[in-house]
């Protein structure tokens, strides 16, 4: 058993360096393909992270493709310090972030929001399990996933969580982003940006837990 | 000895790392010893996971269209 070990999780969705290099390549080369696949892979992401902080989905989807048209501008001079995907979630981020000021929104990291710790209720005065967490019909991501109504209760509760949650929760679970990419990212602390993984990822967990627990 | 609730707390700062070497320890004897945090370790890893591989969601035919369109004009 390792006594201190690397963050777990891994950047799934993110391309080797040299398959990178290479899209880049594909795209300053106007290689239409490789665009339309790389917006298939992305353009979600882009509207969940605008959406954090523009509020409304309608305009997120507007920021998306503003981040878009920013991304291919600044796409020449893409030197590669970070992933090509964390440097577009920048640039969206930094979109959306202008759009957020110019309608006036406050931004929405300025405080954690007040929760009570997960799972607080379901520990007796002592601290132990009170009602333990039940086993999952599904033993894998792949089994979880073959059942779209679990997809489905990902996604709402995904929707549903508090937007700083929501934004660290996309970054770094479902895109795989570093915690240091992801602090500056969204401009939040080290520290709070693990208390918001902390608490999205255990929603989303006690989510699954009611969806899928034996008997 | 860190009680479940306590587990249940750190479990974040001992995926990312972040415990230090005494609490890691104080971590993974209770997890050796507790079944029930044990499979909450389990689930929260394969929570990870699962949000790691959901499939991307289709990008709507006009959305694509426009910026396709914007890229054959970039």
């Amino acid at each position: 058993m390792k006594l201190l070990q690397r963050p777990f999780g891994r950047p799934t969705r993110s391309a080797a360096p040299g398959a990178e290099r290479e899209l880049v390549a594909r795209l300053l080369a106007r290689d239409a393909n490789a665009f339309a696949a790389l917006v298939r892979a992305q353009h979600e992401s882009l509207v969940r992270l605008a959406l954090v902080f523009v509020g409304n989905r309608a305009t997120a989807e507007e920021v998306a493709q503003d981040a878009w048209a920013r991304i291919l501008a600044a796409l020449p001079g893409f030197e590669g310090r970070s992933s090509l995907r964390t440097w577009m979630f920048s640039i969206c981020a930094n979109a959306a972030r202008s759009r957020a000021q110019s309608e006036a929104r406050t931004r929405p990291f300025s405080s954690l929001e007040a929760e009570a710790p997960i799972e607080a209720d379901r520990f007796d005065a002592s601290g132990h399990w009170d009602d333990p967490p039940r086993a999952w019909e599904a033993d894998t991501p792949e089994a979880i996933l073959e059942r779209k109504e679990a997809v489905s209760c990902i996604e709402r509760t995904l929707d549903e969580l508090p937007a700083a949650q929501r934004a660290v929760v996309l970054l770094r679970d479902l895109e795989g982003v570093d915690a240091a990419d992801a602090c500056r990212i969204l401009q939040v602390s080290e520290s709070n940006q693990r208390v918001l993984l902390h608490r999205g990822r255990g929603k989303i967990r006690r989510a699954l837990e009611k969806l899928l627990a034996r008997g | 000895m860190l009680t479940c609730s306590q587990v249940n707390q750190l479990v974040t700062d001992y995926l990312e790392g972040k415990l230090s070497l005494r609490e890691s320890l104080k971590f993974q004897l209770h997890i050796g010893t507790c079944r029930h945090c044990r499979r909450y370790l389990r689930q929260m890893k394969r929570t990870i996971r699962t949000l790691g591989r959901l499939p991307p969601v289709d990008v709507p035919a006009d959305v694509m269209t426009l910026l396709l369109s914007r890229f054959h004009q970039w």
